[in-house]
């Protein structure tokens, strides 16, 4: 069961490389923006999972709901001073 | 099986450090460099360091980047896609050359894990052992951060906090 979970997670860390790519490449902020979004998505999916390979379910899941709380906290940021200076 | 997963998270750390110092425009710069931070505070908890982890999901990710883009769009000109010049050829030969001193005094620190190494042998176990009836708290971690090192934690905080009202000195809005 333990190779199971490395396995994916495994996979879910090689797909953020696709994420990456737009966010390096992206020609507009919005896409880094989204691209960043994705990521950290995949980074909470990935905490867990390292809990469950960890079996210390309880400690990562703290860690997990603060990055999803800090990824909401960047892309407002973002997104408010967008919206003042207007588009790059 | 795990070396490959440390392959990968440390692949996409190069990656995100790379962007960040090739990327054209500040911005997008300060979006990757919270990607890396992110990838960072991965590679942390893979490597079961929860607290460090945490800090560095809070501070790296969450206040730095808000606080480069609060001091780029407050001083930036009116458009807002700055460019910056080149990097210099002096630090693309010498950081290079600092790396690989790094690394090579690297070769003498203790494997990882390793239970014979100076600060799993001498200073841990005593703290392991007493904490708990020390301060009667479960996490030994911050009993030593709150407990044993109150004092140099409790100046820390103030450090902060007037780092903090310099911050909020400097960027607050004019009145008029």
């Amino acid at each position: 069961m333990k190779i199971f979970f490395l396995c994916i997670l495994l996979i879910i860390a090689v797909l953020i490389g696709a994420y990456l790519y737009r966010v390096i490449r992206g020609p507009t902020i919005f896409d880094r923006v989204l691209g960043l979004n994705g990521i950290s998505t995949k980074a909470i999916i990935l905490l867990a999972l390292i809990g469950i390979v960890f079996e210390r379910m309880d400690m990562f899941i703290d860690i997990s709901t603060g990055y999803a709380l800090l990824n909401l906290v960047g892309a407002l940021a973002v997104a408010k001073y967008l919206e003042q200076k207007g588009l790059p | 099986m795990t070396i490959a997963v440390e392959i990968v998270l440390l692949i996409l750390l190069l990656v995100t450090a790379a962007g960040a110092i090739l990327v054209k425009d500040l911005m997008s710069a300060i979006l990757l460099l919270g990607t890396y931070s992110f990838f960072l505070s991965l590679v942390w908890a893979w490597l079961g360091a929860v607290d460090v982890a945490f800090v560095e999901a809070v501070v790296g990710a969450g206040l730095a980047t808000v606080l480069f883009l609060v001091t780029l769009f407050g001083t930036a000109p009116k458009d807002s896609r700055l460019r910056r010049p080149p990097p210099p050829i002096a630090a693309l030969f010498a950081l290079p050359l600092l790396g690989i001193l790094l690394l090579y005094a690297a070769n003498d620190l203790p494997e990882f894990g390793d239970p014979n190494s100076p600060a799993s042998s001498h200073i841990s176990p005593i703290y392991l052992e007493n904490s708990f009836q020390d301060s009667h708290t479960p996490n030994v971690v911050t009993s030593v951060l709150m407990d044993y090192r109150s004092l140099d934690t409790m100046v820390e905080t103030v450090v902060i906090f007037t780092a903090g009202i310099a911050c909020a000195l400097l960027l607050r809005r004019k009145a008029s």
